[in-house]
C-alpha cells in the first residue's frame, strides 16, 4: 500500500527541530532512517500530518568517545555501529549484536535512535541498552534530559520520551577489561524478528560473577532483565552445577507470551538454550584463563 | 494538506528536477516519474526487496524510502547498473546457473548482490546465504542465485590474483 498524505521539513538544525516539536506537538513524526516508520505509514496504522527528516542535522550524528562513554547519536545507522572500530573495542556487544539486525539494505538506513525511541521489544537495540546500563540523551527545547535505559522502556512501544523531545544520542559506559559481554538470537531465517535473544553482561571476579545484567528480547511487552536468574549467577563462583540452577530460575521468572510461531514453553525452552551457550562461553574462557594463570 | 515539493535527485548519474508530493515512494518516482520500470514493486513494506536500488552508492529499500528524503542525493537503479557494465560478470552467472525463472526478483538480487562483491570480496557461500536472505525469490529455491553469486566471487578473485602476479 501507499503512504496516506502528509507533510514534509528537513530541518538542518537541532533548534529548529525543537521548535518545531513544541509548536507542533503529537501533529508531527519524526523520521530518523524510517525503516519502520514508512512500513507504518504504508500499512496506515500511522497517519502523522507532517514528517520531521532529521538526516540533515548534524547534531544527530557521529560516534565519539569521551572518558566515560561511548556517545552513539541518534542518526548513526545499524550500519556505521557494526563497521565502528570504536563500538568493537568499547561495547563489542553492539558488534556482535548489529548483523542480526533486518538485512544490509535495512542496516544501511535503519538508525540507532530510531530503533531506541519505537522502543520494540523484539529489536536488538533496545536490550543491548539494558544490559549495557545505557543512557538515552533526551532534548526538547525545555532542556536535557539523560534516562537509563533501565527506566527508559516503559511498556509495548512505550518509552518515558515527552512529546517534546527527541533523542539526540544514547551514552554507553565503557567497559573495562574484565566486563564481559554476550550477544545470542535465535530467529527463524537470518534477519527476521527474534524469537528470543539475550543481550548479556556480567563483571568477572574471582569468586563470582558481578554485576550481572541478562537483558531479553522477545519475551514480554519490552525489553527486560531477569533479575533473579542474575542475583543467581552472583551467588557463587560460575560452574555448571550454578549455570543449572539459573537455569532453572530463568524457567520460573520469564513469562514470554506465544507469538505466531512459539508457544510459551518453546520461548521458554529456547531462552534457557540461550543462556546456556552464553554462559558455557563464559566458562570455557575462565577454564581457559585460570588454566594459563596455573601454568 | 500536503503539497509537491521540488527535489534535484541525480539518477544514474542524471541529474533529475522534479515536483513530488511528500508521500511518493523513491521506488514510484523512479518507475512512474522517470519511467526506469526495472525497480519492481512487491511487498511495500520492505520485506521482499524487489525494490532495492541504491542510495548513495548503498543498497536500501526503494518502498522505505521516500522521493523527498533522495533530494540531493545519488541514486542508482538497475538501468544504470546494468549499463555500467560492472555487473555484466554477474548477470552471466545468472543466466548460465538460471538463476531466475520469472525475473520479477532479479534487479533486486543483482543489486544486493553487487553490494556484496564490492564490500566483501571473500565472502564464503555462508555469508552470501545470509546477505541475500534479504531478498524473496518465490521460484528458483536460491540454490542457483547462491551459485552464480559464489561463482562471481571466486572469479573476480582468481582474476585479482593473476592482476597481482602480473
Amino acid at each position: 500500500m501507499k503512504s496516506p498524505s502528509f507533510s514534509y521539513v528537513r530541518p538542518s538544525q537541532l533548534s529548529e527541530v525543537l521548535s518545531l516539536l513544541q509548536a507542533q506537538g503529537d501533529r508531527v513524526r519524526l523520521l530518523a532512517g524510517g525503516q519502520t516508520l514508512l512500513t507504518t505509514l504504508n500499512m496506515r496504522l500511522s497517519e502523522p500530518e507532517l514528517l520531521m527528516d532529521l538526516q540533515s542535522v548534524p547534531d544527530l550524528k557521529g560516534i565519539t568517545l569521551t572518558d566515560q562513554h561511548l556517545r552513539i547519536g541518534a542518526m548513526v545507522t545499524h550500519d556505521e555501529v557494526a563497521q565502528s572500530a570504536l563500538v568493537a573495542q568499547h561495547a563489542p556487544l553492539l558488534t556482535d549484536a548489529a548483523p542480526h539486525i533486518a538485512h544490509q539494505a535495512i542496516r544501511n538506513l535503519g538508525t540507532f535512535g530510531g530503533s531506541i525511541a519505537y522502543g520494540d521489544p523484539a529489536a536488538e537495540w533496545p536490550a543491548c541498552l539494558l544490559a549495557l546500563n545505557g543512557v538515552v540523551v533526551a532534548v526538547s527545547a525545555r532542556g536535557t534530559r539523560r534516562i537509563a535505559a533501565a527506566d527508559f522502556f516503559t511498556g509495548l512501544y512505550s518509552t518515558a520520551l515527552q512529546v517534546d523531545e527527541l533523542i539526540v544520542a544514547c551514552e554507553i559506559p565503557t567497559v573495562s577489561a574484565q566486563l564481559w559481554t554476550s550477544f545470542q538470537e535465535l530467529a527463524r531465517r537470518h534477519g527476521d524478528y527474534a524469537v528470543v535473544g539475550l543481550a548479556a553482561a556480567a563483571r568477572a571476579h574471582s569468586t563470582a560473577l558481578q554485576e550481572v545484567r541478562l537483558a531479553w528480547i522477545g519475551a514480554g511487552d519490552q525489553p527486560l532483565r531477569s533479575t533473579a536468574t542474575e542475583q543467581v549467577l552472583e551467588s557463587a563462583p560460575l560452574s555448571e552445577p550454578l549455570i543449572a540452577k539459573a537455569i532453572a530460575c530463568l524457567k520460573t521468572e520469564l513469562a514470554p507470551r506465544a507469538d505466531m510461531t512459539h508457544s510459551i514453553p518453546a520461548k521458554l525452552h529456547l531462552s534457557a538454550v540461550l543462556l546456556q551457550r552464553a554462559l558455557n562461553g563464559l566458562l570455557a574462557s575462565t577454564s581457559i584463563s585460570q588454566m594459563s594463570r596455573n601454568l | 494538506m500536503s503539497n509537491a515539493l521540488h527535489v534535484h535527485i541525480t539518477v544514474n548519474g542524471q541529474r533529475q528536477a522534479q515536483a513530488v508530493l511528500p508521500r511518493t515512494h523513491l521506488v514510484d518516482f523512479l518507475r512512474e516519474d522517470l519511467g526506469l520500470k526495472g525497480s519492481h514493486l512487491g511487498c511495500e513494506h520492505g520485506v521482499c526487496g524487489a525494490c532495492t536500488v541504491k542510495l548513495d552508492g548503498k543498497v536500501v529499500r526503494g518502498c522505505l524510502v521516500l522521493a523527498v528524503q533522495a533530494d540531493g542525493r545519488e541514486v542508482q537503479t538497475i538501468e544504470g547498473l546494468s549499463e555500467s557494465g560492472e555487473i555484466r560478470d554477474l548477470q552471466n552467472a545468472f543466466i548460465r546457473h538460471n538463476a531466475l525463472q520469472c525475473g520479477y526478483c532479479t534487479p533486486g538480487m543483482l543489486m544486493a548482490a553487487s553490494e556484496l562483491l564490492e564490500t566483501n570480496p571473500h565472502a564464503g557461500r555462508e555469508e552470501v546465504r545470509q546477505w541475500m536472505s534479504g531478498n524473496y525469490c518465490r521460484c528458483t529455491g536460491y540454490q542457483a542465485i547462491v551459485d552464480a553469486v559464489c561463482e562471481v566471487l571466486d572469479a573476480r578473485l582468481t582474476a585479482a590474483d593473476k592482476g597481482a602476479l602480473a
